[in-house]
């Protein structure tokens, strides 16, 4: 075969058609009419252990292609297929794309998350193209400049509230943060719904942060009870589980909770960051549940682990206070709209049927994952009082 | 200490560490007793080769003819058993700036000439010789400009060379001289920008690294460290990490009739003069 650079420089794109050239056929004529061509081509032939003559009287040379680039190769596999998720990807695919060709003596990774039981779901690939596609901009999705005035009293309990949400939300972001670093980049989709979870959250905090200080000089309380029932949540070591009480019960419960500060809200921004908080929360939910009714009809004493995890941490926050009576105050005043006592009691009363459709979902949750209904009435009313 | 293959090595950068802790390991594990022990410049390595601290020195160019004309001295034999397939027929080259109005070897008289280390082979001493072959005389004729970077290296460090190119493209000087492939790697890198210099000479090809042996070396350890070697593939993934960093695809049989280019050019600038009466006063005192 023979190539002819020309006035070509060689690096300027005469290397990659000689590269070519040589990959193609194993021994090739060059003729160059570029001053530098042989110079530099003797080096590169040297370095990538082809051989070369030069050929003065033609101004050409003749490269022999060596045995290194099919050397290097040779022992090479691909990292699955790009269409199909396999059961336990090897730890030296690494950070490979799902079906490349990975060289040999590549490094050995090692990720904790690397079962596909234990994480994959078939809907991940839906929802993490809905998340993607449903991404807003605080800065422009939420009417901030809209006036609006509230008495006092109702503004506090608003900053509550939103002190409160920020509090969860930030326990939400942590979670899936922590389980994206630990998962085999095999399970992509996978990995990309826990990122675009941790954005989700993180805009979450954004919105509810600057809601708290719309008109307040600062956030509300923060108690010993709540962030005890966070931290078991952010403390948990398995992604199953963890998934399970944060996304299945707490985001799940959460739905319902976002839902009912949205109806009751006073004020357009409140209502909006609730709407569009929610919307983000149900996929969360629905990737938790995907993944997990995946697990357990895979594997039925799974339900056991993740039953024993509910009671476990029943038992570890049965002294603590759980919802502070601030946000349960906060949230009775927004329903109620006014301290009339006849107002007060319509807001009581909208709370208790929050709690009740809070447990009502979340033994429809936890039946759909595969729980007996007794079971996941026993659970539900097992759930942390915090909600989360 | 024969029952334990020693080799010497410079330290002129930290990956030589890795590379010889993964070679070690790896004759290791094929039955070799190995080890290595780093030296901070090849004069050093020279002289404890003969004062039996190695066995196998992974030798410079230059370190060879000092070694080679040491043992000459004693009445001794070096011997270079294995090199690598890029040590072989390499070439230095002389560029200048692209309007510098310079075409050819004669125009560098009364102009600067930018080097590498002083004890490059391929940056100072192959170049210099050629160009004084050609007419053209350090000091005589032309003001040499040495980037001394990592002295007792031999040039093995890259950073002379860069620092002469530099020096050229910023104008400090008209000519630099390199090693082929670093010519290669600076244009790539940017270090050269696009069309700023043209290439007014090229040296005829020369070898450059070598495992040398003397002539006392355990005979069977060093056939066997040289079957080893010769038995190294590109497609042992354990060791192709160690050979790309080392630079090589493949280890070659050793061969020294490369060298007659630096031997020519030691020769002119009586460069190993001293070295070799300062070595040969101190081995044979040891």
């Amino acid at each position: 075969m023979r190539l002819e650079l020309k006035d070509l420089p060689f690096d300027r794109g005469g290397a990659l058609l000689v590269k070519r050239a040589v990959r193609n056929s194993r021994r090739i004529t060059v003729s160059a009419t570029h001053p530098d061509s042989f110079v530099h081509l003797r080096a590169w032939c040297r370095v990538q252990g082809h051989g070369f003559e030069l050929d003065r009287e033609n101004n050409s040379a003749v490269v022999t292609r060596g045995d290194a680039e099919t050397q290097r190769w040779s022992e090479s596999e691909r990292a699955g297929a790009h269409e199909a998720v396999v059961d336990l990807p090897s730890q030296r695919w690494g950070l490979a794309a799902r079906g490349a060709l990975v060289e040999a003596g590549s490094p050995e990774f090692h990720f904790a998350l690397s079962h596909k039981l234990e994480v994959w779901s078939e809907d991940a690939p839906r929802i993490y193209a809905q998340a993607a596609a449903s991404q807003w901009d605080p800065a422009t999705a939420i009417p901030w400049d809209t006036p609006f005035e509230l008495p006092g009293d109702v503004e506090d309990a608003v900053v509550q509230l939103m002190t409160y949400l920020v509090e969860n939300e930030t326990a939400a972001l942590i979670v899936p943060s922590r389980f994206a670093a630990q998962l085999h980049p095999h399970f992509r989709e996978v990995m990309q719904v826990l990122a675009i979870q941790a954005a989700d959250e993180a805009r979450h905090i954004e919105v509810f942060t600057r809601r708290a200080l719309l008109r307040s000089r600062q956030p509300g309380l923060s108690t010993a009870g709540g962030q005890a029932s966070l931290q078991t949540l952010v403390e948990e070591p398995d992604f199953a589980t963890a998934s399970f009480l944060l996304s299945v019960l707490g985001e799940g419960t959460f739905l319902s909770l976002l839902w009912f500060i949205q109806r009751f809200a006073p004020d357009p921004v409140t209502a909006a960051v609730c709407r569009l908080a929610a919307q983000d929360e149900a996929r969360h939910v629905a990737f938790g549940m995907s993944h997990l009714r995946r697990h357990i009809r895979a594997e039925p004493v799974f339900r056991q682990t993740l039953a024993n995890a509910v009671r476990r941490r029943h038992d570890a926050l049965r002294h603590t206070a759980g919802l502070n009576t601030e946000v349960f105050e906060a949230l009775i005043l927004l329903a109620a709209g006014s301290w009339h006592p006849a107002d007060l009691i319509r807001g009581s009363d909208g709370v208790d049927a929050l709690l009740q459709e809070m447990n009502r979902d979340r033994v429809k949750r936890l039946e759909w994952i595969g729980f007996p209904t007794a079971e996941a009435e026993e659970l539900s009313s097992l759930h942390t009082r915090n909600f989360m | 200490m024969n029952d334990c293959l020693l080799l010497g090595a410079v330290a002129y950068d930290p990956k030589v560490v890795t590379i010889w802790d993964g070679f070690r390991t790896w004759f290791q594990k094929r039955g070799l007793p190995f080890d290595y022990i780093l030296y901070t410049n090849y004069e050093r390595q020279v002289q404890a080769q003969f004062s039996g601290h190695i066995h196998v020195a992974w030798n410079s160019p230059l370190a060879w003819l000092q070694s080679q004309r040491l043992a000459a001295s004693f009445g001794r034999r070096a011997e270079a058993i294995c090199m690598r397939d890029t040590d072989r027929d390499l070439t230095s080259v002389v560029i200048t700036r692209q309007n510098s109005g310079i075409s050819a070897i004669a125009d560098l008289k009364g102009r600067r000439v930018a080097v590498g280390a002083p004890d490059s082979p391929q940056a100072t001493l192959i170049p210099l010789s050629f160009l004084a072959q050609h007419g053209v005389e350090r000091g005589r004729d032309i003001e040499v400009l040495e980037f001394d970077v990592a002295p007792g290296k031999h040039g093995d460090h890259i950073g002379g060379e860069r620092d002469a190119v530099r020096a050229l493209v910023r104008g400090e000087c008209d000519a630099a001289c390199l090693i082929d492939s670093n010519l290669l790697l600076f244009a790539q890198e940017g270090t050269i920008p696009f069309g700023s210099t043209r290439l007014i000479a090229q040296t005829p090809p020369y070898d450059h690294c070598n495992f040398t042996v003397l002539d006392n070396a355990p005979a069977a350890l060093v056939a066997r460290f040289q079957r080893l070697l010769l038995a190294m593939s590109y497609e042992d993934p354990e060791v192709r990490r160690l050979l790309d960093m080392e630079g090589l695809k493949r280890w070659l049989p050793g061969r020294t009739e490369g060298y007659a280019l630096l031997s020519d050019a030691v020769e002119r600038f009586g460069y190993l003069n001293r070295f070799l009466e300062l070595a040969s006063t101190q081995c044979a005192s040891s």
